[in-house]
């Protein structure tokens, strides 16, 4: 099954004015959420949000409760190895596997570090990267 | 040459009125047979063609709206058959049904009279050379000053509008004496002539613009003539009075509006006249239009007419700066645009909310406009690629409506402000002072 490799993230959508990071981190504090990885991007007229954290439904609903917009998006994570090159290792794998990335940031922690990334088919992908064997991480993993 | 029209454009005062009273009985006797429309309008206000004697009588004929023309989209209010109509003209309606216009062979002379008159009362003659920057097609702005401009015998460029190096150019290496456009584009002329290092002054002929077709201030004149050294000539009409009609003279104490051709009334808010110089609602009767008459026509705009003989010489009154609109028609970047269009088009597009704004701004005297405009919560997606592509989606069905391109923010769910009853869609922070 797929499905279990697939990794929650929350994508927090706000207006780009100044103050309204902190007003995510506090609501995020207040109900005692951690973040693995976060990142910021820029649409058309707003921006967007994305963490993985601990406890995504919670956050969620938390979020929401505040009248954040916020969903939650499915993305992939793999491991990669905390040295020069670990990317390429990862990136060759995607690459080579014909998948393409919509979006992707890092995490790091000591000697591991993960990759987060979403593309369009998330369980196809998953698929195909197991089926070439590559370790693909689930929830419990991170 | 001092006019074109020398009796008609000097003639007394009171021969006018009286003129006009004579065409005004006639056209009403017309539309009384003729006009399905009028007739029912002219029976259900119980007044006859006969009660029509004198120039205070015409208060009591019905008036013309904006929406009597998108109910009769078409042509329904057209009294003469196609074989008499040798030309239509269309702009945007208040909803998604545009405006038509249609003009018989009379009706073409009398516009490229009017705007003969206009032209040389502008200074204008055969030895000028105009570029007619205005678009052509089925804006009348293009076509209707050709046809002006033809008349006089002065030598027409017909640029249309856009690629403005190039309008430059021409302007420069051929004698070009007179540029009719917009105002807002004649000042991105100015602009772009000095970022080329021409100098409108040294290097090109250029002496008087005819500009119109969107509210423009006196103070925006001075700067204009200042920094081109060019008679800037404020110019007046609207499709349904048959396109640009009415010019200032070289006085530029207003724009002349020929009483044969055109009863200018201003109301006051109970409907009554108002003072020469009085500031009221212009209500538009056109004398001589034969293939789709107006009779007390609801323009929309707000004005005086100063009914004093003019220095030029010229008896006919003349309309003062508009200083607003009676509906919530915007002009941007000389084109109308009613808010209805652009909410008719929000409620096409299933993954956008009812909740809108508008806003006008002008930016180095170009017109923007900002629609900003709520996406659903089902729509919304972390999906920058689908994001983009419901934005391209109503960005480019907006164009298509509205003629002109605005600029699209798609705003978060919940982020428009919320208003009880009849909510403000629009703020124009364009400055007209």
């Amino acid at each position: 099954m797929s499905s279990e490799y697939l990794i929650k993230q929350l994508s927090v959508f706000i207006n780009n004015e100044p103050g309204r990071l902190a007003q995510i981190a506090a609501a995020l504090k207040e109900c005692n959420v951690n973040m693995k990885a976060f990142n910021i991007a820029e649409s058309s007229g707003f921006g967007v949000f994305r963490a993985i954290v601990d406890d995504p439904d919670k956050a969620c609903a938390e979020l929401s409760k505040k009248g954040i917009v916020v969903k939650e998006t499915n993305v992939i994570a793999i491991p990669m190895v905390n040295r020069p090159g670990g990317l390429l290792d990862v990136a060759k794998i995607i690459g080579d596997a014909k998948i393409n990335v919509e979006y992707g940031y890092a995490y790091m922690n000591n000697d591991e570090a993960s990759f987060f990334f979403r593309v369009d088919d998330a369980p196809a992908v998953i698929e195909r990267l197991l089926a070439a064997g590559i370790k693909v991480l689930k929830e419990k993993d991170i | 040459m001092n006019y074109w029209n020398e009796k008609m454009e000097t003639m007394p005062l009171n021969e006018i009125k009286a003129l006009q009273l004579k065409l005004l009985r006639k056209l009403v006797s017309e539309m009384y047979i003729s006009s399905k429309f009028y007739h029912g309008k002219m029976k259900e206000a119980g007044v006859k063609p006969d009660d029509i004697q004198t120039m205070k009588d015409v208060s009591k004929l019905p008036m013309m709206k904006k929406t009597d023309l998108r109910d009769n989209y078409p042509d329904k209010l057209f009294i003469r058959p196609q074989s008499e109509i040798l030309r239509y003209h269309v702009s945007s309606g208040t909803t998604g049904k545009p405006t038509i216009v249609g003009y018989t062979r009379n009706d073409i002379e009398n516009w490229s009279e009017s705007l003969a008159r206009a032209f040389v009362s502008s200074g204008l003659s055969n030895k000028d050379v105009m570029q007619i920057s205005n678009g052509y097609g089925l804006f009348t702005g293009g076509l209707g000053k050709h046809y002006g401009a033809e008349k006089i015998g002065a030598t027409v460029l017909p640029t249309g509008t856009g690629n403005t190096a190039r309008q430059i150019e021409l302007m420069r290496d051929l004698p070009v004496t007179a540029i009719a456009c917009t105002p807002s584009y004649m000042f991105h002329i100015a602009d772009e002539c000095e970022r080329m290092g021409v100098s409108i002054r040294n290097d090109t002929k250029l002496r008087v613009g005819i500009l119109g077709a969107e509210p423009w201030s006196e103070s925006m004149r001075k700067k204009l003539q200042e920094r081109t050294g060019i008679l800037a000539q404020n110019c007046y009409g609207t499709s349904e009075l048959s396109g640009p009609m009415f010019t200032e003279c070289t006085e530029q104490k207003g724009i002349h509006v020929w009483g044969d051709l055109c009863l200018m009334e201003i109301l006051d808010k109970n409907g009554d006249p108002c003072a020469d110089g009085e500031r009221g609602e212009m209500v538009i009767t056109m004398l001589q239009k034969e293939a789709f008459p107006l009779i007390r026509y609801r323009i929309g705009d707000i004005s005086s007419l100063e009914w004093e003989k003019c220095e030029c010489g010229r008896t006919h009154p003349r309309l003062q700066r508009l200083s607003g609109r009676t509906d919530d028609m915007l002009i941007i970047r000389g084109i109308n645009v009613f808010p209805s269009q652009i909410e008719d088009v929000i409620g096409e597009m299933d993954f956008l909310t009812p909740f809108y704004h508008i806003t006008v701004s002008s930016v180095n005297y170009m017109d923007n406009m900002l629609v900003e405009v709520e996406i659903t919560d089902d729509a919304l997606t972390d999906d920058m690629i689908k994001m983009e592509k419901m934005k391209r989606e109503f960005d480019r069905r907006l164009k298509d409506v509205l003629n002109i391109k605005a600029e699209i923010k798609l705003a978060l769910p919940g982020s428009m402000p919320r208003v009880e009853g009849k909510a403000k869609h629009v703020t124009d922070t364009r400055s007209y002072e």
